[in-house]
């Protein structure tokens, strides 16, 4: 299925990446001929068959809910290009 | 047996291993002889951060317990780190741009376990960004440099990828041996294209805490070495369970290296059909059917088979890796770590991420992350990333059919040509790079073990390796077939030192 300007737009935009307009028609063309190698797929009889959910068949272990960890806000804003007064900050998110 | 005569940069982790525990060497000056070999190797790009004061400390450390007599194989052996795996307060960065500056506050399970052991790290190795490429061009790094050459030739060749700089570093003996990552061949085939041996084990065999995740269903991690031994040593050092990864399998790891026997009499191994592809050079026909005759030769009965859905793998692979990555990869927002773009006034947190993530991520990420992001966008759910699981589960049979009528592994073609010179396929269609996972790609969709091993040089002097697939947690069994082959197939040709 070939992908349009439209559609190129519109996928960049949900993947919140910035694409300047001019580059849209060589992203249009790029994601045409990667979906439409995938388009082979069509071509597999998958009636019945359960889409593979995990690659081997093992229940995930569980544990008791409760805090294992805490009291480590230095180092979860260690790396964060604008931390203020214990908090992330961000631009203006509510007008 | 004495101390090998080669500089002990060059030596096996087994070779290593039995001259530390004698006392012939200490960690200290096997580490030196790493540290010096790095600084002379600045041309492969292999090494992207190097970390010579933790490396001396670790070997003074590995020094004090072989002292002690409490020793594992891996105390004192230099290792060099795919950046994939977060490295307690060392750059650890993925390749991209969008986490320059991120030293994470944690070590990941696989480093921890290594340094645990007594491992000494030497440095992070370049790679595909996000592990996103088969030839280490997509690197925020730029490129890392293949040691080989062909004959009579200056062309820079690709290390391979996405583990391109663990695979450059451990041919030009820069290491005794790397970790690697695997989502749909990037162990296997950069092993395959410089003559090293890379095992990507069993999905959930290493846990896969603290390496930054691409595709979480299909990655995990394994060792690229110089022999085969050496797989087996460090894999026992990888593997395990781990309660951080509710993946990671419980169950015990047996002993990799006692199952080095040699002695595959017997066994059944599987030559399936669909992997002689159209247009396949006749070297990779020609070495193919030579592995064929070395375990032939060894006692195994080589049988035909048929894996009737191989065709199916690229694209549903080229499906399933990039939704995951998709939403993987939604975090790099500039909130938290790495880079944030720089904002003009009115610009609000939408323009923020939009801004952070076209800046921050390289072109075949950008692109992974588009085409994930539409598989996944309502209408075309079960249209492409639906199906794409259904066929997934068609591939998994294929190959449970195989071992249930009582194949016991699985010989193919690592790579369906050698290396290729770096920026050969610029120009290329994205989907000529992606069918260099032709043959390997298939093993991360049955979450199955494969190893590449060494076998030949193609007709320029270049390796060509073969790959051997085994039943799920079957790596003891799978890395004695490799022995074998191995041992038969007598691999001994090093790049020649131009760096």
């Amino acid at each position: 299925m070939a992908i349009d300007i439209d559609t190129a737009r519109k996928v960049a935009k949900l993947a919140r990446i910035r694409v300047e307009e001019a580059d849209l028609p060589k992203l249009a063309g790029q994601l045409s001929g990667i979906l439409g190698f995938m388009e082979q797929l069509n071509e597999v009889d998958v009636t019945g068959v359960e889409p593979m959910t995990s690659v081997t068949p093992m229940r995930l272990k569980r544990r008791a809910d409760v805090v294992t960890d805490g009291d480590i806000q230095a180092q979860v804003l260690k790396n964060a290009p604008d931390a203020r007064e214990g908090f992330f900050a961000v631009p203006k998110v509510v007008e | 047996m004495s101390a090998p005569m080669t500089s002990a940069n060059a030596w096996t982790i087994a070779a290593a291993r039995d001259a530390l525990r004698k006392g012939e060497i200490t960690a200290v000056d096997l580490t030196m002889s790493c540290l010096t070999a790095i600084d002379a190797g600045d041309d492969l790009n292999a090494f992207v951060h190097k970390t010579p004061e933790i490396a001396l400390e670790q070997a003074r450390a590995a020094d004090a317990r072989l002292k002690a007599g409490d020793a594992p194989a891996m105390c004192g052996i230099p290792l060099g780190i795919k950046d994939l795996f977060c490295t307690k307060g060392v750059p650890s960065q993925a390749a991209s741009k969008i986490l320059k500056g991120f030293k994470p506050e944690y070590e990941s399970t696989v480093t921890s376990k290594l340094f645990g052991a007594g491992a000494v790290m030497l440095g992070k190795l370049n790679m595909d960004e996000f592990a996103m490429g088969s030839s280490n061009e997509t690197s925020a790094y730029g490129n890392a440099v293949s040691p080989w050459r062909r004959e009579g030739s200056n062309v820079q060749l690709t290390p391979g990828g996405s583990s391109g700089g663990s695979a450059a570093a451990v041919a030009a003996d820069l290491c005794l041996a790397a970790t690697g990552t695997d989502t749909g061949g990037s162990i296997r085939q950069p092993a395959a294209f410089t003559g090293i041996v890379g095992i990507k084990p069993t999905y959930g065999r290493v846990s896969r805490w603290g390496i930054v995740a691409f595709a979480s269903s299909l990655d995990q991690a394994g060792p690229m070495t110089k022999s085969v031994r050496d797989a087996a040593i460090m894999l026992q050092a990888m593997a395990g369970h781990d309660p951080m990864d509710s993946t990671s399998a419980d169950i015990p790891v047996p002993d990799f290296e006692a199952a080095l026997t040699g002695d595959i009499r017997g066994k059944v191994i599987g030559i399936p059909k669909e992997y002689r592809m159209d247009g396949m050079p006749a070297e990779i026909e020609a070495l193919w059917a030579r592995g064929i005759e070395m375990l032939k030769d060894a006692g195994a009965e080589v049988r035909d088979i048929s894996l009737p859905h191989t065709k199916y793998a690229l694209p549903a692979y080229y499906v399933i890796a990039p939704a995951e990555a998709s939403s993987n990869l939604a975090r790099y927002d500039g909130v938290r770590y790495g880079h944030r773009a720089k904002l003009t006034a009115g610009d609000g947190v939408t323009e923020m991420y939009e801004k952070t993530r076209a800046e921050g991520f390289g072109p075949e990420v950008q692109r992974r992350i588009m085409v994930g992001t539409y598989v996944l966008s309502a209408g075309f759910y079960d249209a492409y990333y639906n199906r794409a699981r259904k066929v997934r589960a068609l591939i998994k049979r294929d190959f449970e059919t195989v071992f249930a009528d009582g194949v016991d592994a699985i010989l193919t073609p690592a790579t369906p040509s050698a290396a290729f010179g770096l920026g050969e396929m610029s120009d290329a269609d994205p989907i000529q790079m992606y069918l260099n996972d032709v043959f390997t790609v298939t093993v991360n969709l049955a979450g199955l073990p494969g190893i590449s091993v060494p076998v030949g040089l193609d007709a320029q002097g270049l390796p060509l390796g073969l790959q051997l697939i085994g039943r799920p947690w079957d790596e003891a069994q799978l890395l004695n077939y490799a022995h074998v082959l191995e041992s038969r197939a007598g691999f001994v040709a090093k790049a020649k030192k131009w760096w």
